[in-house]
């Protein structure tokens, strides 16, 4: 491949998670660095998609800090963390199932709008520009997904294997430098797994994106990613390349039971 | 100080009623999670019965003066409720499962509507009372602690004790009964209730006939109060911050509610009214339910709901 | 078959994000518009202006605020009423208080009181949300009922706030006689129907939907729940002060606080839901509806009665409206949760595809 792994961009600092008195995540720390795809896997309850929410500011850590390009941040919020230049996609898709393809896939748009209200309402100049600039940016996602023949359909009414590859258009229309996708290939059948699998790994080499990635099938995260975190109730069990997590005894013990 | 008690007592009575009404809120929200704006008019609809049965029922069988029409009287207004709770679930509910909060609130709007257009035109539109026989003379008590004492009715006293006994019942019904239990699944979780043969239409006939019921009473203790008459329906607007206060899902919650927002309607209007003139109880209590909103939006005995993601 | 889009091929992105991408609906609004400016007024006589015509304009403008708020923002409001009123009354003050007031600046600064009241109202939606936030909006609309019963200033130190306007004018024209009036609300709701349109179109109604629809989701995009909630409530309820001015001023010339009364606001929102939530033609729809519904009760009712033999009272005759009315809501709601404005758009891809359904 062509895409060359840079420097760190993204530093969680043991990070630490609760709810009421329910342990989600136990100091934790793990980095991310630029252009890789780093996954984070682990059994169901384990605490990955907690961590992505922790990344994106959705939960807010009890301790720990989030480091993203030098910066630090002791609390993300959803919006920071959109303007820093995260996306996501989401386990349980969570489109807007009132309004179409196009207009999803344009509300990823919506930090880069500058217009106001009244320009907007008045469909005048600047909103007006904006727009078109936009509808035009959208379309090139909407081609590079192959999602032409739906853009008008509403969201609700698209089987579930195009939902999800919509989910990641309203991510990608973001333009993120940092791309979170919370198991995207869930419930899917194999051509679709294959066609997921491309998109996430064209995004990677085409955009330069950095993608974490949770994922069950560890076919696929052995495929594609460039390293892996191995969370396991709450708790950090393994780091490192997928072959050196795939022998990792604590691992192994996780996923097939303690062996006494 | 004897007057503020008289005021406070005044008070606790008139939020005994909010309390009852808004316990049919919170019975019908816990087991359909439908915000029943009918229970207004499910109130007066029962309360005209009762009074208009109670005229009648006598007249047909010649019991003139005994407490048995009375009771003919109640018995048949309950078997009325019934028949509306049931016409409720078979011409409405059935047809808005899984309906979003909102076509469901507007629903209940209209069978308010309905129910005030059949109850006018079939017990009249008048103003009507109803006599069950509660003592009415007053009492004076204390009146060695404080001058003159408390003057204080009779009435008040059995409208309470019958309110304690019907949420005492009510609470062992929920707690206690094989009924009680599916009604809470049923409150929990519509699919999981039915996908273990909890029947669904069932459950929601037996919740809005035990609303019913309870309106029936509020609507007795506030007939032989105050009269039966059209403006009783608004009683739901009224019983709407008492809920909010008390948590939407909470039995406890609405009679404690209730309480609160009938002492301090009482107070506000009698103490700050003069000041700042004049009507203030209704925007009272829904100020304090604004209040409520914004710092604990669970009420006080609510369960706090967590998003997820 | 004449309503077809084959052959209409658009090359640009500006031709696809028209408000009518096809041309014989083009056609069709020019064609209504028309008629509303020009045969209507030749045509109809007083009483349908009074009794139909104004009261669906206005509160058709009424219901797209509403529409707005509840539709496209999720955020539910019995409090439209209120919001109304405080229009009604803010128009009022600034007409009689300062000295030689334009009428159209009045009403307008009336809608923006309003929707600086609907900001602060809307606060609660930051915290609550569906049927809780229903209740805050009723806080508001039981409040401005005292208000304006009880503290003289807002009306002028009229008695139990009963105020009246009179001698409308706009740049030399008078607004005295019922065509007058007609022309003058549909010159309002025409502008801001396509302000509305507009809004719904481009990146705010965009922010609005996403928080409707899954606010999490809209939050992890980078949009900010407290600026579309409030530009929501702002909005909306500069349309429903607006709409509430032009009731007090053109429509009864002089009224109370019962004519805002928390009915109205129960008016409104029955008329977006019947209408079509999230549907600026749904409010048009529900608007005519809810006007229509009660005087045609009123017609036909009688004439039944005189059809059977059975003798109904007027009194009869205002119970079984009730009970129509009533019952009515609730079957549309059975029957088309998704409003009018879902058989119209249902109607016209039919009607797209006719006639070979497949």
């Amino acid at each position: 491949m062509s895409r060359q792994i840079g420097e760190v961009i993204l530093d969680l600092k043991q990070v630490s998670l609760s709810f009421g008195g329910v342990k989600a995540l136990t100091d934790i720390s793990f980095d991310v660095r630029e252009h890789e795809i780093r996954a984070i896997i682990g059994p169901n309850g384990a605490g990955k998609s907690s961590m992505l929410n922790v990344i994106n500011g959705v939960y807010r850590p009890q301790l720990g800090e989030i480091i993203l390009r030098g910066q630090h941040f002791s609390k993300m919020n959803p919006y920071k963390a959109a303007k820093a230049g995260i996306s996501r996609t989401f386990q349980n898709i969570a489109l807007f199932k009132g309004m179409n393809v196009i207009d999803n896939l344009m509300t990823g748009r919506n930090l880069k709008i500058r217009s106001n209200l009244i320009q907007q309402a008045f469909w005048w100049g600047a909103a007006r520009r904006e727009e078109l600039a936009h509808r035009a940016k959208v379309e090139e996602v909407i081609d590079f997904l192959e999602i032409q023949h739906i853009r008008k359909t509403p969201v609700g009414r698209l089987p579930y294997g195009l939902q999800k590859r919509v989910d990641l258009g309203r991510a990608l229309a973001m333009e993120p430098s940092i791309l979170l996708l919370d198991e995207p290939m869930a419930g899917m059948n194999v051509e679709e797994k294959q066609d997921m699998c491309r998109f996430i790994l064209d995004v990677n080499d085409q955009f330069g994106t950095t993608i974490v990635l949770i994922e069950h099938d560890m076919a696929v995260v052995m495929d594609i990613s460039d390293r892996v975190v191995v969370l396991d109730y709450g708790k950090k069990i393994g780091d490192g390349e997928p072959d050196a997590v795939r022998a990792n005894p604590d691992v192994i013990s996780a996923y097939l039971g303690a062996s006494h | 100080m004897g007057f503020f008690l008289e005021t406070l007592i005044g008070g606790l009575m008139a939020g005994m009623l909010y309390s009852l009404v808004a316990l049919g809120f919170v019975l019908i929200f816990k087991a359909s999670g439908v915000f029943n704006f009918a229970q207004g008019a499910m109130v007066l609809f029962a309360a005209l019965a009762m009074a208009r049965f109670a005229e009648w029922i006598p007249a047909w069988l010649g019991l003139q003066g005994s407490y048995l029409g009375t009771a003919a009287a109640f018995v048949i207004a309950g078997a009325v409720m019934f028949v509306v709770a049931w016409l409720v679930e078979r011409l409405v509910l059935r047809h808005l499962v899984n309906q979003e909060g909102a076509t469901l609130l507007m629903a209940t709007l209209g069978i308010a509507y309905v129910l005030e257009g059949v109850g006018a035109s079939v017990f009249g539109d008048d103003i009507y009372r109803i006599n069950v026989g509660m003592p009415k003379e007053p009492v004076f008590l204390f009146e060695g602690i404080f001058p003159g004492g408390l003057l204080i009715n009779k009435e008040d006293f059995i409208a309470a004790l019958i309110a304690a006994v019907l949420v005492g019942l009510l609470t062992l019904f929920f707690q206690k009964t094989t009924t009680g239990r599916a009604l809470r699944a049923v409150a929990d979780d519509h699919q999981a209730a039915q996908s273990i043969g909890i029947p669904l239409n069932r459950i929601w006939v037996i919740v809005w006939c035990v609303a019913g019921l309870v309106a029936l009473v509020a609507g007795v203790i506030w007939g032989s109060k105050l009269g039966v008459q059209f403006s009783l329906s608004t009683v739901a607007l009224r019983a709407l911050p008492v809920v909010i206060l008390g948590g939407l899902t909470s039995i406890p919650g609405a009679i404690i509610g209730g309480l609160i927002i009938g002492v301090g309607e009482k107070l506000s209007e009698v103490y700050l009214g003069p000041m700042i003139g004049g009507g203030i109880e209704i925007w009272f209590a829904y100020q304090l339910a604004l209040v409520f909103l914004l710092f604990r939006p669970q009420g006080l005995f609510g369960e706090k709901i967590i998003d997820r993601v | 078959m004449l309503y077809r889009e084959n052959g209409q091929f658009k090359t640009s992105y500006a031709a696809d994000q028209q408000i009518f991408p096809i041309a014989q609906d083009r056609w069709a609004i020019i064609g209504i518009l028309v008629f509303a400016f020009v045969a209507v007024p030749l045509l109809v006589d007083e009483y349908l202006f009074r009794a139909i015509l104004i009261p669906f304009l206005i509160l058709s403008l009424a219901a797209l605020g509403v529409n707005i708020l509840v539709g496209y923002c999720g955020q539910i409001t019995l409090g439209a009423g209120a919001f109304m009123a405080i229009g009604a009354y803010a128009a009022y003050n600034f007409h009689i208080r300062i000295e030689g007031m334009p009428l159209l600046v009045s009403l307008l600064l009336g809608g923006f009181t309003t929707a600086v009241v609907g900001i602060f109202f809307g606060i609660p939606s930051l915290r609550v949300r569906g049927l809780y936030l229903a209740v805050a909006t009723l806080a508001a609309q039981f409040f401005t009922d005292w208000v304006f019963l009880r503290i003289p200033w807002f009306t002028d130190n009229s008695s139990s706030g009963s105020v009246s306007v009179s001698n409308l004018h706009v740049m030399g024209w008078q607004i005295n006689n019922p065509v007058s009036k007609y022309l003058f609300c549909l010159g309002f709701l025409t502008i801001f129907a396509l302000l509305a349109k507009n809004m719904t179109r481009s990146a705010i109604g965009r922010q609005w939907m996403a928080i409707r629809d899954m606010d999490v989701a809209a939050e992890v995009i980078g949009i900010r729940p407290l600026f579309a909630k409030l530009s929501a409530f702002a909005v909306s309820s500069f349309f429903i002060g607006t709409a509430g001015a032009l009731w007090g001023f053109v429509h009864l010339a002089s009224w109370e606080p019962a004519a805002f009364s928390v009915d109205r606001s129960f008016q409104l929102l029955f008329m977006v839901i019947i209408g079509g939530l999230g549907s600026i033609m749904g409010s048009f729809f529900g608007a005519a509806f809810i006007v229509i519904l009660p005087i045609a009760l009123n017609q036909i009712l009688p004439v039944v009665g005189d059809l059977t033999g059975i003798e109904i009272s007027t009194a009869g005759i205002s119970h079984a409206e009730l009970i129509i009315f009533g019952g009515l809501i609730v079957f549309f709601l059975i029957k088309e949760p998704h409003g009018i404005a879902r058989l119209w758009s249902t109607g016209k891809e039919k009607l797209r595809l006719w006639p070979f359904p497949h």
